[in-house]
């Protein structure tokens, strides 16, 4: 289970079920459902930043080196970097491997 | 003191709204409420309120940017019937649990099929468990009070919650009625302008419509329970101002003739005023009849109910949708469950009437009292003048 920050009673739920805390989202590790993560071979990588755009969940920046790599607090693992990047620089590996 | 004047009551419900000078009005057109929808684009045409009308490609995205638009802190108006209330339907609890006090003007009317567009109660009822504020409305005047009133008590901080106000399609909603129409200012004075408890601005940080993990979900869902149930306070309180203000009395259960009443009528809505009739014939003949109108259908009214029945050894429960396969129509099931535990009961009958637009006459009330003075019919509910 996850640690999250949240209301402990109904009384505490703010009506509408309204957040006006910023950036709460960012606490929910949705990460933690992932089954595959990616994994960069840079010698392939162009740098051409694809990966980057088409990740859903934001989570792949690039690094000083210009390299690619993606958070694995948010990566849900859903391939579609390493589907995209038309070098093959991206290979999803099992979690357990 | 307002002005008499006869209009159109689906005309006059758009009037309303725009006496309560509405912000967005988001509607898509459906028989029996197109008067609704068209009046309410002409009033924002002429530039008669302040306001936006958004047109929609259909009722779920009608009900889907009037979220959007009261989300921003605007006033919203929407209104709709039958399928289109039904295609609603998926936006309806989302509406009540991000506590958006819109204001949705129906015009009842029955669910195909077969496709039928006359009056009865059936898109209402599957929407009972959406969270909703529902009131129902006798007469035109009612049909116009209420719309002021829903706005008065939905915005309310203690409330914050969306209002629908049931009007009979046709029977209401295309029946030229007299109405004492509120001045511009009474309105003004009994309606603060909206105050929202939080709106989407780029200055402010708020998140709505969050995920709800099944850590927090039972919690959310208590504090909207408790939010509709203690709201029926706050719609007495803006009745009892109501009637303070401009003289009309409402209240959740109104009753008629019920002092030495026996038996007792139930209703929702514009047939409520043939059964006033009914009552008044049979008591010429000494039957000691009366009637139960029944104003607020959520939250239900307990403890009114209670007070009503006290005496009374027998309720004609009347209902205008069926609940296929279950126990009888919607408005029985309720008042059988709320009478439970009531020591001294009355015997509960259910006649299902009016179906599709079928007429129900003042006779037809009249043979459905002493019919139900036995305290029990042939079937456990009864569609009234079935054939075969």
């Amino acid at each position: 289970m996850i640690e999250k920050k949240g209301p402990e009673t109904w009384q505490e739920i703010n009506p509408g079920c309204m957040v006006f805390r910023k950036g709460s989202a960012s606490e929910y590790h949705t990460g933690s459902w992932r089954a595959k993560r990616p994994l960069w071979e840079n010698e392939k990588c162009i740098k051409c930043g694809v990966c980057y755009i088409y990740c859903p969940e934001g989570c792949i920046t690039e690094q000083q080196d210009g390299f690619f790599d993606a958070n694995l607090d948010y990566c849900k693992g859903c391939g579609i970097c390493a589907h995209e990047c038309w070098p093959g620089a991206i290979k999803m590996v099992n979690e357990e491997e | 003191m307002g002005k008499r004047v006869g209009m159109e009551v689906a005309i006059a419900s758009a009037e309303a709204a725009a006496l309560c000078k509405f912000d967005v009005a988001s509607v898509y057109p459906i028989t029996p409420q197109s008067h609704v929808a068209e009046h309410l684009s002409d009033i924002v045409a002429d530039g008669r309120v302040d306001a936006s009308f958004i047109t929609v490609e259909s009722e779920h995205s009608a009900l889907s940017s009037a979220m959007g638009a009261s989300a921003t802190g605007a006033r919203v108006v929407t209104a709709t019937s039958s399928q289109g209330l039904l295609f609603m339907g998926e936006v309806m609890p989302i509406t009540s649990a991000m506590r958006l006090p819109i204001v949705m003007i129906i015009a009842n009317r029955a669910v195909s099929g077969p496709i039928n567009i006359w009056n009865d109660h059936s898109d209402i009822m599957p929407m009972r468990d959406t969270g909703w504020i529902s009131f129902f409305a006798d007469n035109g005047q009612e049909v116009v009070d209420m719309v002021i009133q829903a706005f008065k008590v939905g915005e309310d901080r203690r409330v914050m919650l969306p209002v629908n106000v049931n009007m009979d399609g046709f029977q209401l909603t295309h029946v030229v009625e007299p109405i004492i129409m509120p001045d511009q200012e009474e309105v003004d004075r009994f309606l603060p302008p909206y105050k929202p408890y939080a709106a989407l601005h780029p200055d402010n940080c708020v998140s709505m419509g969050t995920l709800g993990m099944p850590e927090f979900y039972t919690e959310a869902q208590k504090s909207k329970d408790v939010a509709l149930v203690n709201s029926i306070k706050v719609v007495c309180e803006v009745w009892k101002e109501w009637e303070q203000q401009f003289g009309r009395k409402y209240e959740p259960i109104q009753t008629y003739r019920t002092e030495d009443a026996e038996i007792a009528l139930v209703t929702m809505g514009s047939m409520g005023e043939t059964a006033e009739i009914a009552v008044d014939e049979l008591r010429r003949e000494g039957v000691k009849v009366g009637l139960l109108k029944i104003k607020l259908w959520r939250p239900f009214p307990f403890d009114d109910l209670k007070k009503a029945i006290k005496g009374i050894k027998v309720l004609a429960v009347t209902d205008r949708a069926c609940s296929f396969g279950g126990p009888g129509g919607p408005v029985f099931s309720e008042i059988r469950s709320a009478l439970y535990d009531v020591p001294k009961k009355p015997k509960v009958v259910n006649y299902l009437i009016g179906l599709g637009g079928r007429d129900v006459s003042v006779e037809n009330f009249m043979d459905m009292v002493r019919r139900a003075a036995k305290g029990k019919l042939k079937e456990p509910y009864e569609f009234y003048g079935v054939r075969g």
